[in-house]
């Protein structure tokens, strides 16, 4: 029963993905930029020898790693609060409204931040009677699109994990003498890391490919942006840029399987 | 039991996963085509594309943003739903008719010279397509709407880039290009500098060293040698720093900073110029072509050799020469029209005055996009230019 799909999909996925890595390994027409068919690994020596490749590649994973930081930060004591503080009925507001801005169309929130983050915008605004400016189109901005797009990601996760910690081992817990910062350090931390590994293969896989609010709020470019730009005309090089998130990815996917993230997906 | 399932669902697994990179194999050997003169299904006279494209029902193109006019007039006179794809760069619109999944393009030259060197695109009949016959003849037979005496396509309008800033923010007598290039200037407008996010962009800054660096002895801004490349390239390395947003073709992200005020000054199309003037409240700009002269472009409206709907196509070829639809689209789009019985039909009765449409002198410093080639394009066997390969990695260096 299951053959068809399956077949579907692994045609589908693998065979675009393998022509993906195929094309890595073709030249170009300069002129035309037409794909010629001859082996070559010119492209992938270019995104290793070429300075900018390597920064924004960089530039890229330090973004994931920053915006999967807040994320966490921000998601935990939300998640927390759904799972183990809040009535029945507060609960099912809260999980409505961390999935609400999951509805609107991603380019809708992209647009609505660099309204926010303008000169002349809400930002600004606030800031201004303390003398004080922020340049929102800028990798600082963009850090906070970033957060505010894929938390609901980091949210889901986190709660669905929280909530499945029995209680009784709180109880015991405290019955043992364990303090409530103890209880949450000693036994909902350890319970809990799995689900936010989870969560932070979203928001870090998400930001690394990303090429859209890049392109909308700032000028500085990332992984996303450059293999966008460079696609047209270089199609190969591009191939051989994509390699780069797909083996961050599954580095981290390889350290999340360790820390035993998959199981609380 | 459930062993056995599963060992047979990674046998059929593998057994996709082999058929796949069969198939993909397959694909890969066999597309040198090469260009076709004539288009399969095509109708061989006007009657019989008309009686074919009822058939067609419809027509899907790859267009500028906003070229596209009188859709539902055309679809009402030939039947043909015509369905559109906006396009932000060159690059864009010929990754997009390489899907394969549409009929025709509105090209410009830095597209259709690649296009037509594929054979991506086919030549056509003008004498199927009525309205060619009313095309400014000084716009027909270019290198980048021709091959061979052959014309490819019909031409769909003509206008410059333009240097555009907020009133409010930078001085109204203002006609140079310096306020985008020179230190000062940068320094006065560090972060509120708009530039579109293309490769070619370089051949603007080919264009000021022109005009400031006679010594480069640049005379094609997209033909460049070593040591006018590499002086372009360290103009644009300079000014980046201080460059607050890059357009990518997306002229919706210009139009919202140049509203709001996070961007005073830059590089623009006469479409957005058209939209924030036209805006209510307007915005403040002004756009112009400075002293120096400009890049722009002229665009052609262009046939896929293997299009689906080629009768519908032919007819949407005629229709966007018609005078109705060059008056709109000029209009709409902030360009000149090549039909100019268009003129007697824009709502602004001085539009093609204001846009120079049969004023050639104006036009005689606006250098159309092209493609950038190894051989310079001209017949001197001893220049050799840099490629537009060198463009775009460069243009990724700039960007940093």
């Amino acid at each position: 029963m299951l053959a068809l799909p399956l077949a579907w999909l692994v045609i589908v996925y693998f065979g675009s993905l393998f022509v993906l890595l195929l094309s890595a390994f073709w030249d170009t027409d300069p002129f035309t930029a037409e794909i010629v068919h001859t082996f070559t690994l010119e492209n992938f020596q270019k995104i290793i020898e070429t300075q900018v490749y390597r920064d924004v590649a960089w530039r890229t994973i330090q973004m994931a790693v920053f915006v999967t930081i807040a994320d966490i930060v921000l998601a935990f004591p939300i998640a927390y609060y759904m799972a183990r503080v809040a009535s029945r009925r507060r609960r099912n507001l809260l999980v409505v409204a961390v999935l609400l801005p999951l509805w609107a169309n991603y380019l809708v929130k992209a647009y609505a931040w660099r309204t926010i983050l303008s000169e002349g915008g809400v930002i600004n605004c606030a800031l201004e009677p303390f003398g004080l400016s922020f340049d929102g189109y800028s990798t600082v901005g963009l850090w906070l699109v970033f957060t505010y797009l894929w938390l609901p990601f980091m949210i889901l996760p986190v709660y669905a994990g929280l909530e499945r910690i029995p209680a009784s081992l709180l109880e015991a817990s405290a019955d043992l003498g364990g303090r409530s910062f103890t209880t949450f350090r000693r036994v909902i931390l350890p319970l809990a890391f799995p689900a936010v590994v989870a969560g932070s293969i979203f928001t870090f896989s998400l930001t690394l490919g990303d090429y859209i609010a890049p392109g909308l709020i700032t000028s500085e470019q990332f992984i996303g942006t450059v293999i966008y730009n460079i696609r047209g005309q270089a199609l190969p090089t591009a191939a051989a840029y994509s390699m780069v998130p797909i083996v961050v990815v599954i580095a981290y996917l390889l350290v999340a399987r360790k820390l035993k993230a998959f199981e609380s997906l | 039991m459930r062993e056995r399932m599963r060992r047979q669902a990674v046998r059929t697994g593998l057994l996709a996963l082999v058929g796949a990179l069969a198939i993909v194999a397959a694909g890969c050997g066999g597309d040198d085509g090469g260009s076709s003169a004539s288009i399969e299904g095509l109708g061989s006279s006007l009657e019989e594309i008309q009686e074919k494209a009822r058939e067609e029902g419809q027509v899907n193109v790859v267009q500028w943003p906003g070229y596209a006019q009188l859709t539902k007039e055309f679809a009402e006179a030939t039947g043909c739903t015509v369905n559109t794809k906006d396009g932000g760069s060159s690059d864009d619109m010929i990754s997009l008719i390489q899907t394969g999944e549409y009929d025709g393009v509105s090209a410009s030259g830095n597209a259709s010279v690649r296009l037509m060197a594929t054979g991506e695109v086919a030549p056509i009949d003008p004498e199927l397509v009525p309205n060619f016959a009313d095309v400014q003849e000084g716009i027909k037979n270019q290198d980048y709407n021709s091959l061979d005496g052959e014309p490819y396509g019909v031409p769909h309008g003509r206008g410059p880039n333009y240097l555009m800033f907020r009133t409010a923010d930078v001085p109204e007598e203002t006609d140079t290009w310096g306020v985008i290039w020179e230190d000062d200037q940068l320094a006065k407008y560090k972060g509120k500098i708009s530039i579109y996010d293309d490769s070619i962009f370089i051949a603007d800054a080919a264009l000021y060293l022109k005009a400031t660096q006679p010594d480069l002895g640049i005379e094609n801004p997209y033909m460049l040698n070593e040591e006018q490349f590499n002086a372009a390239v360290d103009l644009l390395k300079k000014q980046a720093p201080n460059v607050g947003e890059y357009w990518p073709g997306d002229a919706a992200k210009q139009i919202q900073s140049f509203t709001n005020g996070d961007s005073v000054v830059g590089t623009t199309w006469p479409y957005q110029y058209v939209q924030l003037t036209g805006a209510d409240p307007p915005v403040a700009v002004k756009a112009l072509k400075p002293k120096e002269g400009t890049t722009g472009w002229s665009d052609t409206w262009m046939i896929y050799s293997q299009a689906a709907n080629p009768n519908c196509m032919y007819l949407w070829m005629n229709h966007m020469i018609s005078p109705e639809a060059q008056a709109a689209v000029a209009e709409g789009f902030g360009e000149a029209p090549v039909n100019l019985k268009a003129c007697d039909l824009t709502k602004n009765p001085n539009h093609c005055d204001e846009f120079h449409a049969d004023d050639e002198s104006w036009w005689e410093d606006v250098y159309y996009w092209t493609t950038p080639a190894e051989d310079c394009a001209d017949d001197d066997d001893s220049t050799t230019c840099k490629t537009q390969e060198d463009w775009k990695t460069a243009w990724t260096e700039i960007r940093g």
